[in-house]
């Protein structure tokens, strides 16, 4: 028996979130007096692993899986679970692990429980707690398959050193060629930019900016900060910043360390998507705009004085802090 | 095309959140349900099909006798016949489970449902339903393009963390969709003549298969209330930074 974690990567690089999975593993690992192994695609530097209480590798290196593939990759997680008899699975909140995650569930007939932000609060019976109502409500939810998968939230359960001896093994699964059916013809992504499903800091813009023109502001903000740009659902429906970038209950939901909502009234719908943020601070003329009831800290002020200036000082700080 | 809409049936989103029972359940106490919004811009695009393709559109929904105006809403703005799966929908693996055989003995072409139900936040039916079905799968779909020939070519495109990608694919398929699939102003509010049709249409039920019930949510709980906000006067940016640096520690 066995606790295997999918630690994902990027261009042979592992995410944040892997390592916050990983140590999330760990922890299972120890609740059930067994150790974490690693499920790693093309990644460099798999040892690092170690460092997080991760004591095994197995290590695919594919060409076929250079680029991801839902179905194929979940298909390659199934037969390491199958190998490694594991018995509870850790992935991460990623927007392609969730994209994987439930047909790894069905082919596994594996209750999945996700969005889960804390360790497990018993492992018998195996119950996890998790986000729901869009971030208005957690849920207490007990899995109760055999085999079970737990997706832990980015940011909530921290990365935990560990450090163990790790063994790295070359894994090579069948490949279904049925999973290549489908063909990507094009990818138009931005490269080089953080994301918001992965970004520390989110700097969002809302309706209080009046209008695309003024979003050079809010893109050096997020420069300075190497942070990602976000908007309110009213500025991406007028077309002022792509559909990509709307978030809230009904657009993506952000999950960073750092949330910075500037010109956003903090409407219910807006604040569900974005209170899973550890800390949030609101730039709003309006001192009885909602959001700064649901904000750490807030300037009421007006954003086209008080983004440029905050630009300046986090330049200075930048430059004595690096 | 024969087309599936999964419709799930959720709280609006301006609905306060309370729990009952003993925090056992959720409180549906003076909740308005509406159609969950990814599953309205799926509606939407089926519309599309049906108006511009002649494609037949059912919608389905697991649920209990209090899901039926909501499925009688989804026949209203232009749906076909609706389909009550009669159990109540705790589980999303369970739930994929139910909706696998409605599609298996309706054989529809097409599976549209969202990418993630906004009450329990799932975001795994379509992927459990598209590999029960053993169909091909494309989820955060924010467009969606089928020519009907003996290849039935589809043209996907996915949303994708930075950016989209263009996906070629084949009928069957099931697809997680959200807004992009149309827009926002392309939805449809019921008219006096579609809720008159809707009343004459069918709305079976039928009874659950046995299926595996994945997950169970044993416990609810509301998030603490918020501290304060911490003001910080205009002039003094600087204390800001600080408050951000050495007390979230997150710059
Ligand atoms: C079904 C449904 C789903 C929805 N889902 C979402 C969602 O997912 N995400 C979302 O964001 N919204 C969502 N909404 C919309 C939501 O209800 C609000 O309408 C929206 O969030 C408001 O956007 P906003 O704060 O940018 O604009 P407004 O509400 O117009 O607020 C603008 C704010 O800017 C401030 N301001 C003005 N000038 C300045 C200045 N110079 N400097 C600083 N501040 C200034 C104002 O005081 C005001 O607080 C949804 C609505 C519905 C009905
Ligand atoms: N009870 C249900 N009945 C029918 N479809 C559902 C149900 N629950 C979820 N779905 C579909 O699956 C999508 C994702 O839901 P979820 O996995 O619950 O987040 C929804 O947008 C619906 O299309």
């Amino acid at each position: 028996m066995s606790v295997l974690v999918y630690t994902e990567s990027e261009n042979g690089k592992f995410k944040k979130n892997a390592f916050e999975a990983a140590s999330y593993a760990k922890e299972v690992a120890s609740l059930l007096g067994t150790s974490a192994i690693a499920i790693t695609f093309n990644a460099h530097d798999n040892e690092s692993l170690g460092e997080n209480g991760i004591s095994k590798v197995l290590k695919v290196s594919n060409e076929q899986l250079k680029t991801f593939n839902a179905k194929a990759f979940a298909s390659v997680i199934a037969q390491a679970v199958e190998k490694e008899n594991a018995k509870v699975v850790i992935v991460s909140s990623s927007a392609d692990t969730k994209f994987m995650v439930p047909i790894l569930a069905a082919r596994l007939k594996a209750g999945y429980a996700p969005n889960v932000v804390a360790a497990p609060e018993s492992i018998e019976p195996f119950t996890v707690k998790r986000t729901a109502f869009s971030n208005k409500g957690f849920a207490h939810t007990q899995i109760n398959t055999d085999i079970k998968i737990v997706g832990v939230s980015n940011n909530a359960f921290g990365q935990i050193e560990n450090k163990v001896d790790i063994e790295i093994e070359d894994f090579s699964p069948n490949i279904d060629d049925s999973s290549f059916l489908m063909k990507s013809i094009e990818v138009d992504k931005v490269v080089g930019k953080a994301t918001i499903a992965d970004a520390d800091i989110v700097v969002s813009g809302g309706r209080g900016l009046k209008g695309p023109e003024n979003w050079g502001m809010i893109e050096e903000l997020a420069e300075v900060l190497g942070a990602a740009t976000a908007c309110s659902k009213p500025v991406s429906d007028l077309g002022w910043r792509p559909h990509g970038e709307h978030v809230g209950q009904t657009g993506k939901p952000v999950a960073s360390n750092l949330y910075i909502a500037i010109g956003i009234s903090g409407a219910i719908q807006h604040l569900a998507g974005v209170s899973a943020s550890k800390t949030k601070v609101v730039i709003n003329t309006d001192p009885e705009a909602p959001f700064f009831r649901a904000a750490d800290y807030g300037i009421v002020g007006d954003a086209f004085e008080v983004v440029p200036k905050l630009i300046e000082k986090l330049k200075d700080f930048k430059a004595q802090n690096t | 095309m024969k087309i599936l809409v999964c419709i799930s049936n959720v709280p609006d989103t301006t609905s306060k959140i309370n729990f009952a029972d003993g925090d056992t359940k959720f409180d549906t106490n003076g909740v308005q349900f509406v159609i969950n919004p990814n599953d309205e811009f799926g509606l939407t695009r089926a519309m599309w099909f049906k108006e511009k393709q002649g494609s037949t559109v059912h919608v389905a929904t697991v649920g209990e006798v209090s899901v039926e105006p909501t499925l009688r809403k989804a026949l209203a703005i232009g749906a076909d016949e609706a389909i009550r799966i009669n159990a109540v929908p705790t589980d999303g693996l369970f739930v994929a489970q139910q909706l696998a055989e409605v599609v298996k003995n309706g054989q529809y072409d097409l599976v549209i449902a969202g990418r993630e139900s906004i009450d329990y936040n799932g975001g795994m039916v379509p992927g459990m339903l598209a590999t029960l079905l053993d169909v091909n799968f494309v989820n955060t779909c924010i467009g969606l393009e089928i020519e009907e020939d003996e290849e039935d070519k589809v043209t996907a495109i996915r949303e994708i963390d930075g950016g989209k990608e263009t996906l070629a694919t084949t009928l069957p398929l099931v697809v997680g969709g959200q807004k992009g699939l149309v827009e926002e102003s392309e939805l449809r509010i019921p008219n006096m003549r579609g809720i008159m049709m809707a009343r004459k249409k069918a709305l079976n039920v039928v009874e659950p298969i046995d299926a595996i019930q994945g997950t169970e949510d044993k416990k609810f709980e509301k998030p603490a209330p918020k501290g304060t906000v911490k003001l910080v006067d205009s002039d003094k940016i600087e204390e800001l930074i600080d408050l951000l640096h050495n007390e979230a520690k997150v710059i």
